[in-house]
């Protein structure tokens, strides 16, 4: 079978088909394919038996249940009012100078998607951004290149 | 003027105490009854901004009939500029939990849920295993209440009760009408009580010490402490417990670098306060007497003189705009409106009398939008429109 439909499977068998399980599912998907394709929303519909509209309207409100492909590693740098005021916009300099990509794609390789996000919550250790699920605090244009090129190097390229 | 300097540290929440067990198990042998009048005397409001009294909340709860009842504690905290409910979650997680329990046990409830925003997914496994642990000893002291963690994905409007319980329900986050409220009518339809997470610890605190312990911190109206997030401008950014009703210029002495020019009070749907107010200014709730009460989360921002109070606007309402649901007009459109009024304002493309028809623009939001989103954008704008005027023109 198609490693999607199974996935799919299993975290349904996993939560339950019932409606309130909808979000953890997506989550799952989302956790292994990096985003949610049409292919993938229209399976979570057939598998827990509700209309594939309902699915893509819940998964586009949700600002990290991405519907658009995305690299293996999300970078969403927190542009609210501290992390703004702090130093976000040198940071993302760094970044999109680094990755050579700018605000909302992804590179080449399909490995970072780079995207601008709201307040995550470390406004006393601004600014802050987000790998994936791991959080990055006090940055600076410095600290944040060598976030990066480790990411980098544990891909083995570079 | 140092001398009026009188911020009241207090070490509660994050107090370590190991005998949650032995709070528990001594907390229900007392009737639901009683612990709801202890709660209602303690004077406890709600610590997520919005300051519902916690014991008429769980008193409704526990008298509404139904088969089943809900506690769900929201940690879905995206106010910008607050960040105290991650560090309760996790430095104290056994307070939240029991506090939970306690609550299950007032009000007939047997589940209750954590909604987790989707930034702090770091914290998830931990909290689990804190979970486990916890559900074993309720099962040793035959307590039969379960408490599972819900993720959320980045949705600044599930921080709002209604919306919160429809995103539980596998929906899009709108928040819906009320009445019916969530005492009667939450989660799946049955009454719920929704808490915030500081607000369940303040519980914990009450249940072990006392309401009367709790009751002598703060002032009328505003009974005992706050966890306040401190960022911005200061030297020294943070988490701290502060007694409520202290003056904002108290305030500033102790957390301001010396050239502050404001505080935004309760993070973008809060207020902005220049200056020529902090003597004026007090944290807490709506009631006392003299000057401006400010109710908030405990988002604390400084702002010194290098920052543009346009910037800030600026950022507030993009922050709005974005997380808007689009469900209702008022909030969609006024949003849209007032991001691009300012900024026609800026440009010269409208006159400065523009920002009047923008400030009514913030009224009719305050009146008709659904909830506390679209309700609350204009206290930022008007505040800061109204005290920063010619940096909005020039």
């Amino acid at each position: 079978m198609d490693p999607i439909k199974s996935l799919i499977q299993n975290l349904a068998d996993q939560y339950g088909r019932q409606r309130e399980n909808l979000l953890p599912i997506m989550q799952g998907v989302i956790e292994r394919e990096n985003f949610l394709s049409e292919y993938s929303m229209v399976e979570i519909a057939r598998e827990m038996d509700i209309p594939a509209s309902e699915v893509y309207g819940t998964a586009t409100f949700y600002s990290f249940l991405e519907t658009k492909p995305t690299g293996k590693y999300t970078i969403r740098v927190c542009k609210t009012i501290t992390c703004a005021m702090k130093g976000k916009g040198q940071v993302l300099f760094a970044i999109q100078d680094m990755l050579k990509i700018k605000l909302g794609e992804t590179t080449p390789d399909n490995r970072f998607t780079l995207l601008e996000t709201n307040c995550l919550g470390w406004c006393h250790k601004a600014p802050a951004m987000m790998i994936n699920n791991e959080v990055y605090t006090d940055l600076t244009p410095e600290k944040v290149r060598e976030i990066l090129s480790d990411y980098m190097k544990q891909n083995g390229s570079i | 003027m140092a001398n009026s300097y009188q911020l009241k540290r207090v070490d509660f929440i994050f107090r370590n105490e190991n005998d949650w067990e032995k709070v528990l198990s001594t907390t229900i042998k007392k009737k639901p009854q009683e612990l709801i009048n202890e709660l209602i005397s303690s004077e406890l409001k709600g610590r997520g901004g919005a300051g519902f009294p916690t014991g008429l909340k769980w008193k409704l709860t526990s008298e509404a009939k139904a088969e089943k009842k809900y506690v769900i504690c929201n940690a879905d905290e995206g106010e910008p500029g607050t960040f105290k409910d991650r560090e309760i979650l996790s430095k104290v997680p056994y307070k939240v939990l029991t506090a939970m329990a306690v609550c299950g046990y007032v009000t007939g409830a047997k589940e209750g849920f954590i909604y987790l925003r989707g930034e702090y997914k770091f914290l998830e496994e931990e909290l689990n295993k804190e979970i486990a642990e916890f559900e074993y000893y309720c099962k040793e002291i035959n307590l039969d209440f379960k408490i599972k963690v819900f993720m959320g994905s980045g949705a600044y409007i599930c921080g709002e009760e209604t919306a919160l319980m429809e995103s539980l329900e596998g929906k899009r986050g709108e928040p819906r009408n009320k009445p019916p409220f969530p005492t009667q009518a939450g989660f799946k339809g049955s009454p719920t009580v929704i808490n915030n997470v500081e607000t369940l610890v303040h519980t914990f605190t009450i249940f072990k010490y006392g309401a009367k312990k709790f009751y002598d911190l703060g002032v009328q109206y505003s009974r005992g402490t706050k966890l306040f997030s401190v960022s911005g401008d200061t030297p020294k950014p943070g988490i701290y417990e502060l007694e409520l009703g202290m003056s904002l210029q108290d305030f500033v002495y102790e957390f301001g670098d010396g050239d502050t020019k404001a505080v935004q009070v309760g993070g973008a749907s809060g207020f902005l306060v220049p200056r020529k107010k902090f003597k004026d200014a007090a944290i807490g709730f709506k009631g006392k007497l003299t000057g401006i009460s400010l109710p908030t989360g405990g988002s604390m921002m400084l702002f010194n003189s290098s920052r543009s109070m346009f910037n800030v606007l600026d950022n507030y309402l993009e922050f709005f705009r974005e997380e808007c649901c689009g469900q209702c007009t008022p909030c969609r459109v006024g949003c849209q409106q007032l991001l691009l009024g300012i900024k026609a304002v800026k440009r010269g493309d409208k006159p400065a009398s523009y920002l009047d028809k923008l400030l009514r623009l913030t009224e009719t939001m305050q009146l008709t939008a659904k909830c506390g989103l679209g309700q609350s954008v204009a206290n930022s704008f008007s505040s800061i429109v109204e005290n920063f005027r010619e940096e909005m023109i020039y």
